[in-house]
């Protein structure tokens, strides 16, 4: 097993375009979940109406990408209002139940034979990165050559990307430590002791869903440049339990969680695979082809991400980073 | 999972059913043609005959996609219109062109099988020819086809409903005395299915008196293994987090690991193909007046009611039921009254189990299995469970009804496709309305 190609591969993975929209997807999240406590499980949502509103800019209204990324963004805020609306006065496993089945919704329509002649049904959109690939500065692979380097148009996306998340984190930082922020975290703790303080807590509540959402929609964005396509495969109810796992690894309820959490889950779930794959790859495979062929080693990485998440949750809720005093996860 | 795949470009998967269907019979043979044009063409045939007969003398329209008319044939003795598109191959790339059907046209008696398909839209993506097919049969149209195809509808529906109820019931027994939000419930189902499969795959039969009853054994054992995993489930997992004073926010996102743990697991075992069970894998239906119903679906039904009947009445009637419904009500107070909530809960966790198996293999007895059977229906029981009233036992029942009739009767008016979008919205607008569900007590959503 050459293990300095997997190291490789794990790592080129942990810094690329997939870990930013796993990150991206989390810092969402932490405003939703880690801060204020809430339990949005349809962060997919926001991301398929990001993905899809720079596909469909292009395709479907021949306009400008940047365009389509301003619209995909308002339509986020948009969807975020009309979940809060019915959700927010109701308890977490409430909220939670309508995301995830409005995040279906919105993936089973968009993705559905009816509309395929505009959304492509189930193949997705593709070619309209044209405008977003033409300001690509780099030319030539880059990286350290001989242990990680990346394709120039990755490369592309991955300084985007890095410089969404970094823009994200100090908004999230300056947010937190605002008044606003100390109000987002009581709620989370006592609801009731904020609303006896004469705060409106579903305003409050609908505020950080909206901008956790926005958030949401600038990963999805990330995806179809990453994929230079879109689909509502992209967008299936475990991404977001993947965010979940990458919000709990980093800690919830710090900025630079989720930033750590995805480079941390990215490279472990590559690693898995490289190693599960080569394990039992070639005519005399190191795990014998009765126990393990080819087909199961590629489910084997997504194994352990169920076992992790349930070990983390249990024995280590608040991540690496994260303070278990401050948060006191519990329903409300 | 799904979003790693790379998308694959659309590739333009036009396939011509027309020349499936004239290789069935033999009959629909196009003249050959060697010239650099392309034609839009198709044949005619009534499927009610056997051999399916052509229909002859029928008008189809081709118009382009500025509405002008490019071509006109009428339909030979053959049944066969070939219409060709004006220029060459190469001109025609890319372009769309509507065909439509005269419904005025065909023989007295016929109709379209799909009354709202007049018009197809077809599009030239190679340099070859673009068949066309108008299925021909019994006319649908006036309010008796509608009716029965309601009628169909809701016996499906009930059958369906049936067992989702089952699956929803056990899902809201252990929500009411745990408060546990189960994600993790989809993957029971999947274990019944599973252990019915695989006890219906072992080597051998077990009849008696000739009458292979091995798939009615192997449902009886998904139902009591099912019942042994939900005790597994509680003992391993759920009853020691609850020690520890696990919040159930955190218990619930517990259950999401569970769940993608378990669904990988079923994959790594079963494959991602689905399965059939040995027997029952295609019935003739009977036919019960103007409805098609299968054996098979009767028994599915009647087993499902039993065993809600059964169940419900245990709540009811029993001891350990009515101690169910103290637990679920108030857990300290009836902890104070003597009852033994953890013996309670483990009981409430083997019943929801084994009904959620039983559900998984019934459903994976009427229409096949695969690893993510329950986890696609999740959201159908969680929508059925939240309408009805998240903890309540008739609300369950209730919900699973109402959600089971509702997914297979809009069909009539929507595309398939639609019928789970559609359920799940009847969800949202209840929890807007209605939000502690239909038969929930107002204070347990606070």
């Amino acid at each position: 097993m050459d293990f300095t190609n997997i190291i490789g591969f794990s790592l080129q993975q942990a810094f690329g375009p997939t870990a930013i929209l796993l990150c991206l997807a989390a810092i969402g999240l932490n405003i939703h979940f880690g801060y204020t406590g809430l339990l949005n499980f349809g962060q997919a949502g926001f991301m398929l109406v990001g993905g899809y509103s720079i596909g469909a800019s292009v395709t479907v209204f021949s306009s400008s990408l940047w365009l389509g990324a301003i619209v995909g963004l308002l339509l986020c805020v948009v969807l975020a209002l009309l979940l809060g609306v019915p959700t927010l006065r109701l308890r977490a496993d409430y909220l939670a139940i309508v995301t995830i089945a409005a995040a279906e919704i919105i993936r089973q329509t968009i993705g559905a034979a009816s509309f395929s002649s505009t959304f492509g049904g189930q193949d997705g959109i593709t070619d309209f990165i044209g405008g977003f690939r033409a300001n690509n500065p780099y030319e030539t692979r880059k990286g350290i050559p001989g242990l990680v380097t990346w394709s120039a148009y990755d490369f592309y996306v991955m300084t985007v990307g890095w410089t969404l998340v970094a823009l994200c984190c100090v908004v999230v930082w300056l947010l937190m430590r605002s008044p606003w922020g100390r109000v987002l975290k009581s709620i989370r703790e006592d609801e009731d002791a904020v609303r006896s303080l004469g705060k409106n807590v579903y305003g409050y509540k609908m505020q950080a869903l909206v901008i956790g959402g926005v958030i949401g929609g600038l990963a999805g964005i990330m995806t179809s440049l990453r994929s230079a396509a879109v689909g509502p495969s992209f967008f299936a109810t475990d991404i977001t339990f993947f965010a979940y796992t990458v919000l709990l690894i980093g800690g919830a309820a710090r900025v630079l969680g989720p930033v750590v959490g995805a480079m941390i889950f990215w490279f472990l779930i590559n690693f898995i695979g490289v190693v599960f794959s080569q394990a039992t790859r070639g005519a005399d495979p190191l795990i014998p082809a009765w126990i393990m062929d080819s087909q199961q080693a590629s489910l084997m990485r997504f194994i352990f991400v169920g076992l992790g998440l349930m070990l983390l949750m249990i024995f280590r809720p608040q991540g690496i980073f994260g303070d278990r005093r401050e948060l006191a996860i519990d329903a409300r | 999972m799904a979003f790693l795949a790379i998308l694959a470009p659309a590739a333009a998967a036009h396939a011509s059913p027309v020349e499936s269907a004239a290789s069935r019979t033999g009959t629909c043979q196009y003249e050959k043609r060697d010239d650099d044009t392309v034609h839009v063409k198709g044949c005619l045939r009534d499927d009610r005959e056997d051999p399916a007969a052509p229909v002859e003398g029928v008008t189809v329209t081709v118009t382009d996609s500025a509405g002008e008319v490019v071509g006109e044939d009428i339909t030979k003795e053959n049944g066969i219109f070939d219409i060709p598109i004006p220029g060459d191959a190469v001109s025609a790339l890319g372009k769309e062109f509507t065909v439509t059907i005269d419904e005025s046209t065909l023989p007295e008696g016929s109709g379209l099988r799909d009354p709202d398909k007049v018009k197809v839209t077809v599009r030239f993506t190679t340099d070859s020819d673009q068949s066309v097919i108008f299925p021909i049969g019994d006319p649908l149209a006036g309010s008796t086809a509608k009716l029965t195809q309601a009628l169909q509808l809701f016996v499906g529906g009930l059958v369906f409903s049936a067992v989702l109820a089952m699956a929803a019931l056990g899902l809201s027994m252990i929500f009411g005395t745990t408060g546990l939000t189960n994600f993790a419930h989809g993957e029971l189902i999947t274990f019944g299915a599973i252990i019915a499969f695989a006890f219906d795959q072992l080597p051998g039969k077990i009849s008696i008196g000739g009458l292979n009853i091995t798939i009615i054994v192997a449902v009886l054992v998904a139902f009591a293994v099912s019942g042994v995993f939900g005790w597994l489930n509680d003992t391993v997992l759920w009853r020691p987090l609850r020690r520890r004073g696990t919040g159930v926010i955190a218990m619930m996102i517990v259950s999401i690991g569970l769940s993608l743990f378990l669904r990988n697991t079923y994959q790594y075992f079963t494959g991602a193909q689905s399965a059939n069970y040995s027997q029952y894998a295609s019935v003739t239906p009977w036919e019960i007046g103007p409805l098609l119903v299968t054996p098979k679906e009767i028994v599915v039904f009647i087993v499902a009611m039993a065993v809600l009947v059964l169940t419900t009445s245990l709540l009811r009637y029993t001891r350990i039921g009515k101690a169910t419904r103290a637990v679920a009500d108030n857990p300290a107070l009836s902890s104070a009254t003597g009852i033994n909530v953890e013996r309670v809960i483990s009981i409430v966790w083997i019943g929801g189990a084994a009904l959620a198996g039983l559900a998984g293999a019934l459903l994976g007895l009427t229409q096949g299995f695969d690893y993510q059977i329950g986890f696609k229906l999740l959201l159908l029981v969680f929508a059925a469970v939240v309408l009805g009233g998240l903890g309540t036992i008739w609300g369950a029942i209730v919900g699973a009804f109402i959600i089971g009739l509702f997914t297979e009767l809009t069909t009539l008016f929507v595309p398939a496709e639609f019928k789970f979008v559609g359920a799940l919205l009847v969800l949202i607008v209840v929890l807007l309305i209605r939000p502690q569900g239909l038969l929930g007590k107002a204070q347990r959503v606070g």
